[in-house]
């Protein structure tokens, strides 16, 4: 127990009257207070809701701003910049003058930031890229959570052999190499010709879904283990044992008394996780074994700029600035959250 | 008469917290002569470990706000360098802490744990520390000391790691030694002993002793003095005799009170002092105990209590009250027989 | 203690025996996936495929084939590549020595870097520095180490390789220790330092989360109460019980990189590792590789966790059998 405990908190009852009532507060409110005093977590907050407003807004800054479909290819077209006309792809623009070099960054509304080796504008592409890759990050964020709190509740609530089983099955998945088993899935989905059926769910190979799922199953584990671990010590908690005493149903424990506790880590670990698994898709998709054609997303625009990085650097660039902003503020906000939710944390979280 | 061994002066520790600052010592001041024990009592939140954690400067809250002064042989704590408190601390003044299942580091055996402190202050040869640690550990009663030695804490029961903490504070002979709750973490059968080891230990090393607790009862035999803490103040100071016999003020008869006793003849209820500590932070004017307090009447809410002598020689404290008042009041409603017994 | 090692041992069996097999069910048993259709090369015939299939004994019931498989790897230890056709086991090994080289460097930058950082972080703690250290950290979690390297290679291999202070560097690529040990340094700087980014940042993270955690607790009080110098109660104290978590997170991570995690890292710097043979091999579907290179990750994943339990017991005597 630290020495000034007590007065810490005796602080935090700013009653008028000595011996007065304390006002109560709920927990999650007490929390919204500290985390809106946290600026940098606000800001945070800020950049994350713009970056997926602007590229949510990718079909309109292509039909609007761009005036071009970042999906076509467009080899042989031109377009018009301070007056004169400008050929997409150039030939021999390079060092030695040979070969094709698409148009570099114009700071223009068209070709904002040039064209990749297909023509097709970066800008435009990175926004889209955006969008397939939040959408991929936050799905298999939350699927992944889900599953670890189902999995967690079941194993740390009844214990025994259920536990046991789980987190074996856990620890096998954890031992496998993360990549390693994420790129082997991505593989054999990707190649089955006429994507995968199981039951009356088809996936064709260039869906969203398949990334999405993989990562979301890859990442079970590590929100498992903090979920389990908190649910077997709530388990031997003071309230949770009244409950049980007062003849609470199993389904009422998990629901009413065992889950809102397991919520705020779960709150804390989501940014967390979308902020990884992110990172994992735009790893994927640079292996080229993540989001397929003609889908875009960060990792496969940082692919295509790969042959032009040292003529034509922004295109890979670009998108790599997204994803380092993009985590970045997920990050600030998982240690924001964490730290208004539960200020004497011991919640860590691998990156 | 010669000077105390420690004299704190009008001692106000404070943090900045969001809130506002909390006043955790509110100008508290108190001698402790050599080879005195010294008792400060209080529930928690009074202040009484954050003075005696002051006087150690072991606050490492960078929020902390000290004002007044801690003499200790005459010279200022406050005002000491960092290097001069190191050689003050263990050497001069040791500390003895609540919980001995935390206050030992858990990777290193209790040996090193002691040695390090040896080392720390005596220029000593490679084995000498060892000796002394060893006989440390027998003189604060562990068996088999040359093997304990080299053990880890968590292989230690409670009781037996407070008596290496003792032995840890003991070992470069302090002329004070602070004891925060040193037995309150432990069983009550192993609290007696703790207590009789540090009054033999008391005797044997002649250091003076600061007993800091929120139990009357563990003060009753080894203390000379008695200070009752409220709300970061003293509200009563009195010898052993004063304080259990003719109690002052309101707040020391609610603790006495308190105290189950089987050497009285008449099952009594335990009495519970009502309500809650009052806000470090916005003290109003008037008592702090005002709230609290039975007692009560107008004068205390306009007025703020001063802590001075009323009864007899060093007998102090900080009631509006009049003796006469308070003896009758306090024999009337808190425990008549103590009556017979003054 | 031989209880410990026996539990251990039969543990990495379990994996090693369930990665192998939950691999080999994800390669042969998942419908529509067909690795003799994908050695056919473009176009085949029945007669082709169904000549391969012979040829690999990929027409055989997959229990056969997959104890075939693990005879090949572990006791005559002569599997062959669908691809290359050369032996597995040797091309490994051959690897390997980059992929340890690429994990050493980098990890002794990590450990050096990631403990100064947080330690300045958790001293400085109410200063600017700590904050700005944080940021700086957070930054480097938040890097996807590819980009970072694509980044380095724009700067030290284009835009700035004329600048002195890359003209230096290499060109990319592996030059081994005993073939030139100046080049084999040089070609690996910036690997080096682009790999430990993220784990610099990660690490001081926790080191600082850990220090301050250390720091309220009881037993530092005491040895500031014994009279102890500040420094020796950071680094003795505080720094030491710090240390448990940090030193089994380390087991860990290089457990895994040394396993073929390093794959991004080999991938954009051109680094003939583990990782990247990994990767050829899952994009070719070529199974012998990929079995033998997942069964080499796992058991390095496995080794690093059981020797990690072993480290601990030995920092924390709290978890010793007695």
């Amino acid at each position: 127990m630290a020495v000034f405990e007590p007065e810490a908190e005796l602080a935090t009852l700013d009653t008028e009257e000595f011996g007065g009532e304390v006002v109560g507060r709920s927990p999650w409110a007490l929390a919204g207070r500290r985390l809106v005093r946290n600026k940098l977590a606000i800001a945070a907050v800020i950049v994350f809701v713009l970056i997926v407003a602007v590229s949510f807004a990718a079909p309109l800054y292509a039909s609007h701003i761009a005036h071009t479909n970042p999906f076509e290819s467009n080899l042989s077209g031109t377009f018009q910049q301070n007056g004169k006309t400008v050929q997409v792809i150039q030939q021999g623009a390079g060092k030695l003058g040979l070969g094709e070099t698409p148009v570099g960054p114009t700071w223009h509304a068209k070709y904002l930031l040039g064209a990749d080796n297909q023509g097709r504008d970066v800008s435009a592409r990175v926004l889209y890229g955006g969008r397939a890759s939040l959408e991929i990050g936050i799905g298999s964020a939350v699927l992944a959570s889900l599953l670890a709190v189902v999995f967690g509740l079941i194993a740390g609530f009844f214990g025994g052999w259920t536990d046991a089983f789980l987190s074996r099955l856990m620890d096998l998945i954890w031992a496998f190499p993360v990549y390693l088993l994420a790129i082997s899935l991505a593989t054999v989905l990707l190649t089955a010709p006429n994507g995968l059926r199981i039951g009356f769910v088809h996936l064709s190979a260039s869906s969203l879904w398949v990334p999405l799922t993989i990562i979301g199953v890859i990442y079970v584990p590590y929100v498992f283990r903090p979920i389990r671990g908190q649910v077997l010590s709530l388990r031997e908690r003071e309230f949770v044992e009244a409950a049980i005493a007062q003849g609470a149903s199993n389904a009422r424990l998990i629901f009413s008394e065992i889950l809102p506790n397991v919520a705020s880590t779960v709150v804390v670990l989501l940014p967390l996780m979308i902020a990884t698994t992110i990172l994992t898709e735009s790893a994927l998709s640079y292996l080229s074994i993540g989001v397929q054609p003609p889908n875009a997303s960060w990792g496969t625009v940082i692919q295509d700029g790969q042959g032009l990085l040292y003529t034509r650097p922004w295109v890979a660039i670009a998108p790599g600035i997204m994803i380092v902003l993009t985590v970045l503020a997920l990050n600030v906000l998982g240690d924001g959250l964490r730290d208004a939710l539960d200020p004497r944390s011991k919640l860590r979280m691998k990156g | 008469m010669a000077e105390p061994l420690l004299e704190v002066r009008d001692l106000k520790v404070s943090f900045r917290t969001e809130d506002g600052i909390v006043r955790a010592v509110d100008g508290i001041s108190f001698t402790v002569d050599e080879g005195e024990v010294v008792g400060i009592v209080g529930e928690s939140g009074s202040g009484k470990s954050v003075t005696m954690m002051s006087v150690m400067r072991l606050i490492t809250d960078p929020n902390v706000i000290y004002q007044g002064e801690i003499l200790y042989k005459g010279r200022n704590l406050m005002q000491v360098s960092r290097d001069a408190m190191r050689e003050v601390r263990g050497e001069e003044i040791a500390m003895i802490f609540q919980d001995p299942m935390t206050s030992l580091n858990p990777v290193y055996t209790v040996g090193w744990q002691i040695e390090e402190q040896l080392n720390e202050h005596y220029d000593l040869k490679k084995g000498q520390a060892r000796r002394r640690a060893s006989e440390l550990l027998a003189q604060v009663g562990i068996p088999r000391p040359e093997q304990r030695i080299d053990d880890y804490p968590h292989q230690f029961s409670g009781g037996m790691r407070q008596r290496v903490m003792i032995a840890l504070a003991l070992s470069c002979n302090p002329d004070l030694l602070i004891a925060d709750e040193p037995t309150t973490a432990l069983d009550v059968t192993i609290q007696a002993q703790i207590l009789e080891l540090i009054k033999d230990l008391r005797r044997d090393f002649g250091s003076a002793v600061v007993l800091i607790t929120h139990d009357l009862g563990v003060v009753a035999d080894i203390a000379d003095r008695i200070l009752v803490m409220y709300a970061g103040r003293i509200v009563e100071e009195g010898n052993k005799e004063q304080i259990f016999y003719d109690p002052q003020h309101p707040y020391t008869w609610g603790l006495l009170g308190s105290i189950a006793r089987l050497d009285r003849p008449k099952a009594r209820r335990l009495t519970a002092i009502a309500g809650q500590p009052p806000s470090l932070i916005n003290r109003p004017k008037g008592c702090s105990f005002r709230p609290r307090c039975p007692q009560a009447f107008d004068r205390c809410r306009a007025e703020d209590p001063q802590l001075t002598v009323k009864v007899g020689d060093g007998h102090l404290d900080a009631c509006h009250l009049s003796v006469e008042d308070k003896r009758a009041r306090r024999d009337a409603t808190i425990s008549p027989e103590l009556a017979d017994t003054a | 203690m031989a209880t410990f090692i026996v539990r251990r041992v039969l543990w990495l069996v379990v994996v090693l025996f369930a990665v192998s097999v939950l691999v080999f069910l994800i390669f042969f048993a998942t419908p529509g996936v067909d690795p003799a259709r994908q050695m056919a090369g473009r176009n085949p015939t029945a007669e082709t495929i169904k000549n391969i299939k012979h040829e690999f004994g990929l027409d055989r019931p997959l229990p056969v084939q997959y104890g075939l498989m693990m005879k090949h790897i572990f006791v005559s230890r002569d599997l062959i590549s669908y691809g290359s056709h050369t032996k597995v086991i040797p091309e490994i090994l051959s690897a390997a020595p980059v992929t340890l080289s690429l994990v050493f460097g980098a990890a002794v930058i990590w450990i050096v870097f990631s403990i100064l950082t947080g330690l300045a972080a958790a001293v400085f703690r109410g200063t600017v520095i700590d904050p700005l250290l944080m940021i700086l950290a957070l930054i480097g979690i938040s890097i996807p180490v590819f980009w970072l390297g694509e980044v380095v290679n724009l700067v030290t291999q284009s835009r700035l390789h004329g600048f002195f202070l890359f003209s230096w560097v290499p060109p990319l690529g592996y030059t081994p220790f005993t073939q030139d040990p100046l080049l084999w340094f040089e070609g690996l700087v910036f690997p080096w330092l682009t790999l430990s980014v993220l784990y610099i940042g990660f690490y001081a993270r926790v080191l600082r989360a850990n220090l301050i955690e250390t720091e309220n607790e009881d037993y530092v009080r005491t040895a500031r109460a014994k009279g102890i110098s500040e420094r020796r109660v950071l680094l003795r104290h505080t720094l030491r019980t710090s240390m448990i978590t940090f030193v089994s997170l380390f087991g860990l991570d290089f457990g895994v990189l040394v396993g073929g995690g390093a794959l991004l890292t080999e991938v954009v710097f051109g680094l003939p590792g583990v990782g990247l043979l990994t990767y050829h091999s899952l994009t070719s579907l070529d199974l012998p590789v990929i079995m033998t290179t997942v069964i080499y990750g796992a058991f390095f994943i496995t080794l690093a966790s059981a020797l990690v339990d072993l480290v601990y017991a030995w920092l924390d005597p709290r978890v010793r059998p007695a």
